[in-house]
């Protein structure tokens, strides 16, 4: 029966049978290349994006700040020394500090007194101050207390005009100044780093992939130039050197790139015995090539995440150079010589410090995060 | 081991004589000289100060002078403090440098290690975010900012602490504060990924499963294994005690010997700096000598006498 009923089946529907896929060990996801994954990891790490954009934003504003007012780096004019921040608009808002007055504490016997002292302090333009007695006193020594605001724009007869960050003590602007400084900062960091990272590379690379003798001499030489603290260097070469913002860089290069040398021969004699390399030294490839072809693609990644973090030391260097007033030499400024300034007016007018100081700050920060988040993107352990 | 010990203290005198060298000549290279500053001395004076120095002597056996009075711990005479030796300057200034550098690196790393610790152990909570933005705004603001903040909130407006100087203890608080910054947020973050990996081991799963308390757990287990690579970051740490102490004394106006430094070297006063520069590089590679030998003894698996790698 069975049979017969098998032989029943017409011919049309027997049909061959479409092999299907075997897709059991097809991958699912869409395959990346690393830098793919690189850049993915990178984008999804918040602080290091923003931290990009905000050195893009300070990028350009010391392109472009100086000129976005009217006021040059070098406008000295001693009758507006030591004006306080006045901003439009802004001027309105008192708390923000950008309303162009001076205001401080001053103690006295009575209220008087600390009227009279307060009016000392301020170029005795009695007018122009506002007093409000905070404490009345008891009549023993300086128990009276007056809040004294200086309104020193319309003092000095120029409520029209606006310096956004006040000027510095020989009353140049310090919105252009400030920028300025950064401009001179960055260049010497980013020049300073890309030194570093030319001959640091090489010295490393050469050393690595030669090794033996040669590499055991140059390795010497860096344990020797290491020997002594970075600071210790840069100190002496601004010492023999003129000072300026090509010595600084020289200064800055001349240890600069050891750290990233290390790393590189490091790497490369990690690297030289691999197969690929072998391939290409089989096929007839050059030692130069087998360098910068083979063995460099490979270690891009370090190299950059440690140029990123070569930039804020350049910069702390600096700005310490500068600091102790061995770096940029007057009119010029960075942010080191403008933070010194700030330093020796913090009493009385501390906004000439807090502008750099929280600029450089933000910039120190912005490019460790960067850095960081570099470290991540170019660690195939965190990629998701 | 001795013979690789050996080998070291044989490179670390090269190293020390090559400095010293170097050193030497980029003074005789320098385009002031310590007497530019005296313009109240005659020529008769300055011709008289010059041979008394030793500086109207050709160049090389200046030199080989200076040699050997190095052999002899003799680091010649200071020119700008009154003829003072520049070894006793330095020894008169090793004490502040020293207590500061001490006090900062052991309080700093401390209390890094225990921020590390609890930020690993409640891991993505508040803590470890606040400890987080801790640690990347002390290895990111320059401590010349840092101190000059501190200087100010807690000496000038708060009056708490004295504001420069120094005398007893209560001198070296703010200092030490601005110097062990850098110490304490580097290794808080070093001790959280150490920790986060060791903790998320399969030891730490088997001495939980075997019914350790959870302190037990994270300090006899995990702690130990976590401070091991903290060694390895005890060099750049050490070193940059070194360099902030130039820093800090400086803005807190402690005699030191970074102080020192700085100072000398806006004074052109060479045999000083010399003399500073030698022993920064020798506490420099004697720094890093011991930590190369304490990381071969407490892990066995890394070979001290393998060499250069």
């Amino acid at each position: 029966m069975a049979a017969n009923n098998q032989n029943k089946i017409p011919k049309e529907l027997l049909v061959p049978l479409v092999r299907k896929e075997d897709t059991s060990e097809k991958i699912s996801g869409p395959s990346r290349t690393f830098g793919q994954d690189a850049r993915r990891t990178f984008f999804k790490n918040k602080l290091a994006v923003v931290s990009v954009f905000l050195i893009i934003i300070i990028i350009l504003m010391s392109i472009f700040g100086p000129s976005m007012n009217e006021h040059g780096s070098d406008d000295q004019d001693l009758m507006r020394a030591k004006m306080p921040p006045h901003v439009p608009v802004l001027e309105n808002i008192s708390w923000l500090g950008f309303d162009g007055t001076l205001s401080g504490k001053y103690r006295g016997d009575n209220v008087e007194a600390a009227t009279a002292n307060a009016v000392a302090r301020y170029d005795n333009n009695e007018e122009f101050i506002d007093i409000k007695v905070v404490d009345e006193g008891d009549g023993s020594r300086n128990s009276a207390v007056v809040d004294a605001t200086y309104h020193i724009y319309d003092a000095k007869d120029m409520s029209g005009e606006y310096f956004w960050l006040g000027t510095d003590t020989l009353g140049r602007d310090q919105w252009t100044r400030l920028w300025e400084g950064t401009r001179v900062s960055l260049i010497i960091a980013f020049v300073a780093a890309v030194i570093g990272l030319v001959v640091g590379v090489a010295y490393g690379g050469i050393a690595g992939f030669y090794g033996g003798r040669i590499d055991n001499v140059m390795m010497r030489i860096i344990e020797i130039l290491s020997g002594i603290p970075t600071l210790v260097v840069v100190l002496l070469m601004m010492l023999v050197l003129q000072p300026g913002i090509t010595s600084i860089v020289i200064a800055l290069s001349i240890t600069g790139w050891t750290g990233m040398a290390r790393i590189v021969r490091g790497e490369v004699l990690k690297l030289k015995n691999q197969e690929f390399v072998l391939a290409a030294r089989t096929l007839g490839q050059s030692d130069g090539k087998v360098i910068m072809k083979h063995l460099l693609p490979n270690i891009s990644g370090i190299i950059i995440i440690n140029t990123m973090f070569t930039i804020p030391d350049a910069i702390f260097f600096e700005a310490f150079l500068s600091f102790i007033g061995m770096g940029i030499v007057p009119p010029d400024a960075s942010l080191g010589s403008l933070i010194n300034a700030g330093f020796d007016n913090l009493r009385l007018y501390p906004y000439l410090l807090v502008y750099p100081a929280v600029l450089i700050s933000l910039i120190m920060i912005a490019f460790n995060l960067i850095g960081d988040g570099l470290r991540d993107a170019f660690d195939p352990k965190m990629h998701k | 081991m001795f013979r690789y010990i050996l080998r070291r203290l044989f490179y670390m005198l090269i190293t020390l004589f090559i400095i010293a060298t170097v050193t030497f000549f980029l003074m005789k290279m320098l385009p002031g000289s310590p007497l530019s500053a005296e313009d109240k001395l005659s020529e008769e004076q300055k011709a008289i100060v010059l041979e008394k120095y030793g500086l109207n002597d050709p160049v090389p056996i200046q030199y080989l002078r200076y040699l050997g009075g190095l052999v002899k711990g003799d680091l010649g005479v200071s020119f700008a403090f009154d003829n003072t030796p520049v070894t006793k300057i330095l020894m008169d200034r090793m004490g502040p440098s020293l207590q500061l550098g001490f006090q900062a690196l052991l309080i700093g790393s401390f209390l890094g290690i225990i921020l590390g610790l609890i930020a690993a152990v409640f891991r993505n909570g508040a803590i470890d975010y606040t400890s987080t933005i801790f640690a990347v705004l002390g290895s990111s603001i320059p401590n010349f900012v840092f101190a000059g903040l501190l200087q100010y909130v807690f000496a000038v407006q708060l009056n708490w602490f004295p504001v420069a100087l120094w005398g007893g203890f209560e001198y070296s608080i703010l200092p030490t504060i601005a110097l062990m910054i850098f110490p304490m947020a580097t290794a808080a973050r070093f001790i959280r990924t150490e920790m986060v990996e060791v903790l998320n081991s399969n030891f730490i799963l088997t001495a939980r499963a075997k019914g350790i308390s959870e302190t037990g757990v994270v300090f006899r287990h995990g702690l130990r294994n976590g401070l091991i690579p903290l060694i390895t970051v005890l060099g750049p740490m050490a070193v940059s005690m070194i360099t902030g102490s130039m820093v800090i004394e400086q803005i807190f106006a402690i005699p030191g010997i970074g102080e020192q430094f700085v100072t000398s070297v806006t004074l052109n006063d060479y045999p000083t700096i010399m003399g500073t520069t030698l022993l920064f590089a020798f506490l420099f590679v004697v720094i890093i000598l011991i930590i190369d030998l304490l990381y071969g003894l407490i892990d066995p698996r890394i070979r001290v006498s393998g060499g250069n790698n």
